[in-house]
């Protein structure tokens, strides 16, 4: 070619783009309003697009609490060992689609090569942590309790039931996968709600759970702006918990009136910079504990 | 003295139960074991039609199945009986009359058993004299989970008699009961009021015939010869529908009771799509193909 | 009312429907004529080969090595290397990724292991398979998530790992024991020198190569082959930090008196004679099907004298089902005794006990011709005081004892050095519950027999050993806790 002469901007092959859509109850849908948003994404493909992501509303949010209220029983029938394997599996299917998480990280959320990869390595490392805590944390946090009576009494940690957790704003990938591995791994099932400025890996984590023989409604996903999401899923009647990421004052405090209405338990958790989420402090044992009831059964002892 | 006497019928702990049941998926049953496991298999289908739109020519059709299931292979045996509503009896008779597969009918208000009694009785006894050598009828389960056992022990007595010479086989509908130790103590029951089978289901409630179920009538059967040396017969219905399931069966039986058990006149499974299955392992025994449907009668 | 034994209706169990043979090709899985050791990530040849024979036939297999001072010094030396330079070290989380790695594996290989194991000890194949190998790679799965949770697991303080653990297993459950003595100690952040059985080695010799296959660091795990002189040079090693030894209650004892005055840490897991009452209102059925499930491990039956003749009854019942013969027979429930030496003292016991005036109920089979099987069998009429009730039984042979009250079956249960295992039949929740809180035993069963998990604790009280394999309880045994 001449120098100087311009590339031409038809390339010779179109990549086939990815529909970006919700995922709800084992499946990836169309939002039901039909809307959708425009991504944040800097830098536009040659002769390509910027990707859309799905604009989530009520109705969505709560289909997918029907979704989920469905899968928590046998969710949380399953044993403790069985559900490990299931987040392993999402360990193992993270780290096997290291190249294209860490592709979209560097393009939807700036990453350097280096931040991107390790990403992609801490969020494996998270979920292969949490995975170890499902049939353990049973043994930590509950117990025998010595009454003064000729009683067997054990205090059993159970699972709450439906959460609705609103991810973190800042970590698209770490983040994500924090906010939703502690929820699950003791029998809950989860909505989760993701808005930020990289949500397309929110549907790549949902592709990573839809390939890891996680039960259709345990994990559901939706993308868009907290703001059409957040005063109903605090008012909701079915939804048991609420793990809330960062978000303002004002948010939290609404968030807790409405949430009066049927008592479920609401946990704000901070939501730092990315780099911060990558930390060790970023993952506990207390992180499970808040979406546990207790169940303590007595039983006379006597022949 | 009875009263004062620790339970004669023990408790079932469901855990070891269930264990135990699904042991026998285990054992290995191929070439000439599942030879003679599939032709037993025949020997002892009652093959059923229960349903509202049946009429003459479905019952018609059903009965020459049931007598020649395969006639390209003369050796396939005949079905134990064919099972259907009182009201279809008579055509039922008509075509297996003189042969050895037996008309079987459901009654006492079947499924449901919610009538009057003399009207349950009065059906026992048109069923019979329509030509029904076997009579099918429910446990009054209301009755039985409300603990009335004097009634419903009655009712079984009075069944029995209605029937004359037809032989009785209890539904113990199993799937309403609620707990193995129902199951046993409704099989217990049924055998001491004098049902020559005790049976799980009408096949018109899910679950039907498990696995853990039919051991837990199986041990009751066992006890029940052992201490009054009677012989019960068993018979598990709805939701066997494939030849592996029904090899397990045969396994269970095998070692829960023993020789005299394998037989049609002590073992009979209620079912419709069983048997094409069967004919089709049949088939694929002897050329060593996997078989198709559409080469088997659908009727 | 309960009658005495006498002739009433019968069931016959005979042959008018067989099973088809489901033999197992041992051809499937490689047997090599000799094997050595496996030091510092390599399988490295030894001296002083004895035979290892197949219980099945009674002929020898293979042959395996005895270590001598100097290749337990060398695997020992390996070990400490290993856990200075590359375990101790190394990010917890990464350990954890490892035993991950060996438990998948397990996992993809387990029919291997199956078929190594029966070939070696004589473990039906169907046991081994359902039952034996999902729970030796669930061992690994569960330990590989506590690699990085020690600090959860004793609130206030500090814990560390210790060192190199030096192991010994014996010959029954080879592959599971292994699992017990080495996931934990991993996943703690010890390195191992573990001595097989020499009564079964081969399976062990299998889950060594799991260990290359998975790119273990190289003297993380090392695994020796030898007999009573091997270990007792192993577990009296100056370098070790922690014996785990599993064994004869004799051994245990020898090793606990040479541990003496080291400062040494020790768990022990020895004999056993485990026991199961029988109460009245017991689910009898399923209780008399779970004792035969667990093949009548040498165990004695404590029996509520008021349903003695049913007990019985059923018991002759269910042993006229039980299949013996070739362990690799899919069908087979009942295999040979792992050695010539348990077939004989398990048949002197039992002419013993009818020396005595024990009624002997044996099973009615035929047996195989080749091979170290002996017919199940219970004994009735049998003084407390008798071997055949007080000793380790190491064959299919059940000892029934009968009781009046609770209280009575209580005391007789705990009337033993033993302490192991107990199993308590009875539909009273609160009894059950009373009676465990009063039996001297590590593990309790309840309505059940023979039931194992990696989270649950397994360990025995008095002469059984001291110390728990297992959950959260197990683990601090490889750990030192400030």
């Amino acid at each position: 070619m001449a120098a100087g002469k311009k590339r031409s901007p038809v390339p010779e092959r179109l990549p086939v783009p990815r529909t970006c859509k919700l995922y709800i109850k084992g499946a990836f849908v169309r939002p039901a309003a039909g809307r959708t948003l425009q991504c944040g994404s800097s830098r536009k493909e040659r002769g390509g697009f910027v990707a859309r992501i799905a604009h989530a509303s009520r109705k969505d949010f709560a289909s997918a609490v029907t979704a989920a209220r469905q899968a928590f029983g046998p969710w949380a029938h399953r044993s403790a060992f069985n559900r490990s394997q299931i987040l392993f599996r999402m360990a193992e299917m993270v780290d096997h689609r290291r190249a294209a998480l860490e592709a979209g990280l560097r393009t939807a959320a700036g990453l350097t090569a280096k931040g991107a990869a390790e990403e992609v390595s801490v969020a494996a490392d998270r979920l292969f942590w949490y995975a170890g805590w499902a049939d353990k944390y049973s043994q930590v946090l509950g117990g025998a309790n010595p009454v003064a009576a000729p009683f067997l009494n054990i205090t059993i940690p159970e699972p709450l039931g439906v959460v609705s957790v609103f991810a973190s704003t800042r970590s698209p990938l770490v983040g994500l996968v924090s906010a939703v591995a502690p929820v699950i791994l003791s029998g809950n099932t989860a909505v989760v709600m993701v808005e930020g400025p990289a949500p397309t890996l929110a549907v790549d984590f949902a592709e990573v759970v839809a390939v890891s023989d996680v039960p259709a409604g345990v994990v559901n996903i939706l993308t868009g702006p907290r703001e059409d999401i957040l005063p109903h899923a605090a008012a909701h009647m079915d939804v048991d918990g609420v793990a809330f990421f960062g978000g303002t004052v004002e948010e939290a405090k609404a968030l807790e009136e409405a949430s009066a209405g049927n008592l479920k338990r609401v946990h704000l958790f901070d939501d730092p910079e990315m780099g911060a989420w990558r930390e060790d402090d970023m993952q506990s044992l207390y992180w499970i504990q808040p979406f546990l009831e207790w169940k303590t059964t007595w039983h006379p002892k006597g022949w | 003295m009875n009263e004062y006497q620790r339970p004669s019928i023990p408790p079932v702990d469901p855990v070891q139960m269930e264990a135990r049941a699904n042991f026998f998926a285990k054992r290995s049953i191929r070439k000439d074991a599942m030879r003679a496991a599939l032709e037993m298999t025949v020997r002892m289908v009652d093959l059923t039609t229960l349903e509202g739109m049946d009429t003459a020519g479905k019952v018609r059709g059903l009965c020459r199945k049931g007598l020649r299931p395969l006639p390209e292979r003369p050796e396939v045996p005949s079905v134990a009986a064919v099972c259907v509503y009182p009201s279809l009896v008579a055509e039922a008779r008509a075509v297996l009359a003189g042969s050895a597969v037996k008309v079987a009918s459901v009654a006492t208000a079947f499924p449901s058993g919610q009538s009057f009694l003399p009207v349950r009785l009065e059906e026992v006894k048109r069923t019979v004299e329509a030509g029904a050598d076997e009579v099918d009828m429910v446990i009054n389960r209301g009755a039985f989970l409300r603990g009335e056992f004097q009634r419903v022990f009655e009712e079984i007595a009075v069944v029995k008699e209605a029937c004359g010479p037809a032989h009785l086989k209890v539904i113990l509908e199993t799937g309403e009961l609620g707990t193995y130790d129902q199951v046993r103590r409704a099989s217990h029951l049924a055998m001491d009021a004098g049902g020559d089978f005790i049976k799980t289901s009408t096949g018109k409630v899910s679950p039907a015939a498990t696995l853990p179920v039919v051991l837990t009538m199986l041990e009751a059967i066992r006890d029940h010869f052992l201490r009054t040396g009677r012989r019960v017969g068993m018979k598990p219905a709805g939701g066997i529908s494939t030849a592996g399931k029904a090899f397990q069966y045969l396994a269970m039986v095998k070692e829960t009771l023993g020789d005299a058990w394998l037989s049609p006149d002590l073992f009979r499974i209620g079912a419709s799509s069983l048997l094409n299955d069967v004919l089709m392992q049949w088939m694929c025994l002897e050329t060593g193909c996997d078989q198709s449907g559409v080469y088997f009668s659908n009727d | 009312m309960d009658s005495s034994e006498a002739s009433g209706p019968e069931l016959l169990f005979g042959h008018l429907w067989d099973y088809s043979p489901a033999a197992e090709s041992p051809d499937s899985v490689a047997v090599a004529d000799r094997y050595g050791h496996f030091i510092n990530g390599k399988f490295v040849e030894g001296e002083n080969h004895f035979p290892c024979v197949n219980p099945a036939t009674g002929e020898t297999l293979f042959e395996a090595a005895s270590a001598d001072r100097k290749m337990v010094n060398r695997a020992v030396k390996a070990a400490r290397i290993a856990y200075e330079r590359h375990w101790q070290g190394l990010r917890p989380v990464e350990r954890g990724k490892y035993l991950y790695r060996i438990g998948r594996l397990i996992q993809e290989r387990a029919g291997e292991l199956s078929l190594l194991e029966t070939l070696d000890s004589g473990r039906p194949i169907r046991e081994s398979r359902s039952f034996g190998l999902p729970l030796v790679a669930a061992h690994f799965l569960h330990h590989a998530g506590w690699a990085d949770k020690i600090e959860y697991a004793f609130p206030g303080k500090t814990a560390s790992s210790l060192g190199v653990v030096a192991g010994v297993v014996p010959g029954d459950f080879p592959l599971l024991r292994a699992a017990w003595k080495i996931a934990p100690a991993l996943a703690a952040g010890n390195t191992v020198v573990l001595k097989a059985s020499e009564a079964a080695p081969l399976v062990v010799m299998g889950l060594a190569g799991i260990f290359e296959e998975a790119n273990l660091p190289p003297g993380v795990v090392n695994i020796l082959n030898g007999a009573e002189e091997t270990g007792r040079i192993l577990t009296t090693h100056r370098d070790a930090d922690l014996v785990a030894f599993t064994g004869s209650a004799e051994s245990g004892k020898q090793v606990r008196r040479s541990l003496a005055g080291t400062g040494k840490r020790l768990t022990l897991e020895l004999g056993s004679k485990g026991i199961h009452i029988l109460f009245e209102d017991a689910a009898l059925d399923q209780a008399v099907d779970a004792v035969a499930a667990g093949v009548f491990p040498g165990s004695r039956l404590l029996v509520q004298e008021s349903i003695l003749a049913s007990v019985v009854q059923k018991l002759k019942v269910r042993m006229a089902t039980l299949r013996v013969g070739d362990p690799l027979d899919a069908n087979t429930d009942v295999g040979p005794l792992s050695s010539r030496e348990h077939l004989d003292r398990t048949g002197a016991l039992v002419e013993a006990a009818c020396d005595e005036g024990a009624t002997l109920h044996q099973a009615d089979c035929a047996l195989p011709e080749r091979g170290y099987y002996f017919r199940p069998a219970f004994v009735t009429e049998v003084a407390q005081a008798s071997p055949v009730a007080r000793e380790e039984i190491p064959g299919p042979v059940l000892t029934l004892l009968t009781f009046r009250t609770p209280a009575e079956a209580v005391a007789r249960a705990n009337n033993t050095c033993h302490g192991l295992t107990a199993g308590i039949w009875s539909n009273k929740g609160s009894r059950v519950l009373e009676v465990a809180d009063q039996l001297r035993a590590g593990v309790v069963w309840g309505n059940t027999v023979d039931r194992f998990d990696p989270l649950s604790p397994f360990g025995g009280y008095r002469e059984s050993g001291s110390g728990r394999e297992g959950g959260l309880h197990g683990i601090r045994s490889c750990l030192e806790v400030r």
